[in-house]
C-alpha cells in the first residue's frame, strides 16, 4: 500500500512539531525518517498510524483519504520504541492479541502465531513473559505482534534505539532481509544516519518539522541539499569564506566548487574528512599549510586532526591506513592539506 | 543521634565500615525499638485485647446473646450493606479520576488532584454538618428534594452519601501512582492492534492495576465500616433503622450496656484485623506491580 502525506501540520502548544509536510511513500518501499530529536519524525509516524491527529492536511492510503479514520480501521502494524509489550501476557498472548480483539476464528489464531514466532526466530519461547526476554527478543515479539494482523504497512518508531550495538546491527540486517521477503510498505524513524543509510531504500531527512531532503541513500549522501543535511550526516569540516570569481576564498586558499554564487557572497564551505588529502609537500592543487595535532590510527581509517594556525581552523581528516603508513605522520608535523571535493552554501540558498 | 556517638570504623574492610557508619550504637537502637513497642503495646495492642476481654467477661453465652440481639444484627447487616455500595462507588470514581489524572493533561488537573485529598483533611463531623446544611429539612436543597419525594436526611441514603465522601480518596490515591508508573504505552499499542476501549480496559489496563485497585478497595472498605463521625450526624441514629455498627457500639455504651457494646466492638475489630492481614498481602503485590513497571521502563525505551 502506498502512503501519501498531504500538507500535514501539527502544533503542540507553542511548539510546531510538523510544518506543512508533504511526502509520498511508494508501495513496498522501505523508508527511513531521519532527524534529530524534536524534528517531528515520530509525530509524523504517529499521524500516519492514526495515533495522533494532524491540525491540518490529509493522509491517504492508496489514494483513499484516511485522515479521520481511527487506527483500528487503518490496518497498520506499529512497533513502539519502548516495544510496549503487554507485561502480564506471555509471548504467545502478546502476538495473538490483535487477532483475538479482531475476533479471528479460534482455529486460525494458533497456527498464525506459531508461524510468526518461527519467522522472528522465537519459536519455543511462546510461554515466556516479556520480563524474561532480552531486548532483541522483545523487539522481535513487538514485530511479530504488529505483523500478526496482516497489516498493509509497518511503522517502526526508533526500532533499534534501545539495543546494544551488536544486536542492533544484527537486527537491522535482519529487518532488511525480512522486508525483501515480505515486501510490506515500511516506514521507520531513526536518529542514526548509519542505520537509515544501511537499511532504507529511501531516506527522508527532517529538521524542525520540515523535510530537508528526500531521496535514495546514495543520492542524499553524495549531494546533501542543505547545510543541515550536510551537518547531520555527520562528521564534516565547516568553514566560513567568501565567493570570488566562482571560487570560495579562505585566506590564501582559493577553492573551485560546483555551483555558482555572486561575487562577494559570504558562504560556508563543507568538506568531509575523507575528502581531504594530506601531504608533506604542497601539491599542485590549492593547499593549506597546517600542523598535525592529533593522530588516531586505530580503526579502518586513520583519523588525523590538524590545525591551520594562520586561520585558526581545525580540520578532521580521514586517510587510509596505507596512506598513513606511507606518510609516517606524527604530532607536530607540518603538512599541506588539499580538498578533493567541497560543497558551498550561502545563506541565500536556503531561505525559506 | 549525638554527633560524638558515631561508631568507629573497626577497619574490617570498607564494606563493613560503610555498613557500620549507617548504624546507630546498640543502646540507641534498643531504646528506639523499646519505645515503639511500648507505645504500640499501650495504645494499640492493650485496647484491642481489652475489647475482647471485656466482650467475653460474662462468658460466651452472654456474648452470643449480645451479638444476636435483633437491633445489633440489624446494625451488622446495615454496615455490611453500606460498605460494599460505598466501595463500588469509590471504585468507579477512583478509576475515572486516576484515568483522567494519569492519562490527560488538562486545565485544573492539579486542582483535581488536591480536591481528591480534601476528604482526608476535613473532619468527619464537619462533613456531616455540611451535609445536613445542604440536605437537611431546613437545608438548602432539602425542601426541594422533599418536594420531589426524595429524602436524604436521617436515613440509609444519608449514611451512604457521607461515607462515600469520607472514603473518596482511597481508591483514586492508590491508582494514580500505579497508573502513572505503568504509563499508556500498552494501551496505545492495543489501540494500534485494533482493540476498542472496552477491550483495552478489561484486557490491558485492569490486569496491570489489579493489585493497586484491590489495595484501595481494602482500605476504603475498612474506613467505610468504621465510619462514625459523619454518620453520627446525618443518620439520626435510629435503633433498628439507621444504626451502623460503630453507632450501635456508641449507643449501647451510652445505655450502660457495656458487655454488649464490647461484643459488637469485638466483631468490628475482627473485621479490621482481617482487613489488615489482607492489606499486608496485597501491599506486597502492589509494590511488585510498580517495580515491574519501573523495570520495564528501564529496559524499554532508553530515549
Amino acid at each position: 500500500m502506498s502512503i501519501k502525506i498531504d500538507h500535514i501540520s501539527k502544533r503542540f502548544g507553542g511548539f510546531q512539531a510538523l510544518d506543512d509536510v508533504c511526502l509520498e511513500v511508494p508501495t513496498g518501499s522501505l523508508l527511513a525518517l531521519l532527524g534529530p530529536s524534536g524534528s517531528g519524525k515520530t509525530t509524523l509516524l504517529r499521524i500516519i498510524a492514526g495515533l495522533e491527529t494532524a491540525d491540518s492536511g490529509k493522509i491517504l492510503y492508496d489514494e483513499i483519504d484516511v485522515t479521520n479514520k481511527p487506527p483500528r480501521q487503518r490496518n497498520v502494524g506499529f512497533v513502539f520504541q519502548s516495544y510496549a509489550l503487554f507485561r502480564h501476557m506471555s509471548v504467545y498472548e502478546n502476538v495473538a492479541f490483535g487477532l483475538k480483539v479482531r475476533r479471528s476464528p479460534r482455529a486460525e489464531i494458533r497456527p498464525r502465531v506459531m508461524d510468526l514466532l518461527k519467522m522472528v526466530r522465537l519459536d519455543g519461547l511462546e510461554k515466556r513473559m516479556p520480563g524474561q526476554l532480552s531486548g532483541g527478543q522483545r523487539q522481535r515479539v513487538a514485530l511479530a505482534r504488529a505483523l500478526a494482523v496482516n497489516p498493509k504497512m509497518l511503522l517502526l518508531d526508533e526500532p533499534f534505539g534501545a539495543l546494544d550495538a551488536k544486536v542492533r546491527v544484527e537486527l537491522r540486517q535482519w529487518i532488511r532481509k525480512l522486508h525483501d521477503e515480505i515486501h510490506i510498505t515500511t516506514v521507520f524513524v531513526t536518529h542514526d544516519q548509519e542505520e537509515a543509510f544501511e537499511v532504507a531504500d529511501q531516506v527522508v531527512v527532517m529538521n524542525k518539522g520540515k523535510i530537508e531532503q528526500a531521496g535514495a541513500p546514495q543520492a542524499v549522501f553524495d549531494a546533501p541539499a542543505t547545510p543541515f543535511v550536510m551537518d547531520f550526516l555527520g562528521n564534516v569540516n565547516v568553514f566560513q569564506g567568501r565567493v570570488e570569481g566562482g571560487k570560495i576564498v579562505l585566506g590564501g586558499m582559493q577553492l573551485a566548487y560546483s555551483g555558482s554564487h555572486v561575487d562577494g557572497t559570504q558562504a560556508t564551505g563543507y568538506i568531509r574528512p575523507h575528502e581531504l588529502d594530506i601531504d608533506h609537500v604542497a601539491s599542485a592543487r590549492s593547499s593549506l599549510k597546517a600542523r598535525v595535532t592529533q593522530v588516531n590510527a586505530a580503526g579502518s581509517v586513520a583519523k588525523i586532526r590538524v590545525v591551520a594556525e594562520e586561520f585558526g581552523l581545525a580540520l578532521n581528516i580521514d586517510i587510509s591506513p596505507d596512506r598513513y603508513a606511507e606518510l609516517q605522520l606524527k604530532r607536530g608535523d607540518e603538512v599541506y592539506v588539499s580538498p578533493k571535493n567541497i560543497r558551498v552554501f550561502s545563506p541565500d540558498d536556503y531561505v525559506i | 543521634m549525638p554527633p560524638d556517638a558515631r561508631p568507629k570504623s573497626t577497619g574490617g574492610g570498607s564494606h563493613v565500615a560503610s555498613r557500620l557508619a549507617q548504624q546507630d550504637p546498640a543502646f540507641v537502637r534498643w531504646l528506639l525499638i523499646l519505645a515503639c513497642v511500648a507505645v504500640m503495646g499501650l495504645l494499640v495492642v492493650l485496647p484491642v485485647v481489652a475489647v475482647f476481654a471485656e466482650a467475653f467477661r460474662e462468658g460466651f453465652a452472654t456474648y452470643w446473646a449480645n451479638i444476636t440481639e435483633p437491633d445489633t444484627i440489624h446494625s451488622i447487616g446495615l454496615t455490611l450493606f453500606v460498605a460494599p455500595i460505598v466501595v463500588v462507588v469509590n471504585v468507579i470514581f477512583g478509576l475515572a479520576a486516576a484515568w483522567a489524572i494519569s492519562r490527560f493533561q488538562f486545565r485544573g488537573r492539579t486542582i483535581l488532584t488536591t480536591m481528591i485529598d480534601l476528604p482526608f483533611a476535613v473532619s468527619a463531623v464537619v462533613v456531616g454538618l455540611a451535609f445536613m446544611l445542604l440536605f437537611g429539612q431546613q437545608g438548602l436543597l432539602g425542601p426541594w428534594l422533599k418536594s420531589l419525594g426524595i429524602e436524604v436526611a436521617f436515613n440509609v441514603t444519608a449514611i451512604i452519601l457521607v461515607t462515600t465522601f469520607v472514603t473518596l480518596p482511597f481508591v483514586a490515591r492508590e491508582l494514580i501512582p500505579v497508573m502513572e508508573a505503568i504509563g499508556s504505552d500498552e494501551e496505545v499499542a492495543a489501540v494500534s492492534l485494533g482493540a476498542n476501549g472496552w477491550q483495552i480496559f478489561w484486557r490491558i489496563t485492569l490486569p496491570n492495576i489489579k493489585w493497586g485497585l484491590l489495595y484501595g478497595v481494602i482500605l476504603c472498605n475498612a474506613r467505610a465500616m468504621g465510619e462514625y463521625g459523619a454518620a453520627a450526624v446525618v443518620s439520626g441514629r435510629i435503633e433498628g433503622k439507621t444504626q451502623t455498627m460503630p453507632l450501635r457500639i456508641e449507643y449501647l455504651e451510652q445505655s450502660f450496656n457495656s458487655p454488649a457494646a464490647f461484643a459488637v466492638a469485638s466483631l468490628l475489630t475482627l473485621l479490621a484485623i482481617g482487613t489488615l492481614v489482607l492489606k499486608v498481602w496485597v501491599e506486597r503485590l502492589t509494590r511488585q506491580e510498580i517495580q515491574e513497571a519501573a523495570r520495564a521502563a528501564d529496559t524499554g525505551g532508553a530515549h
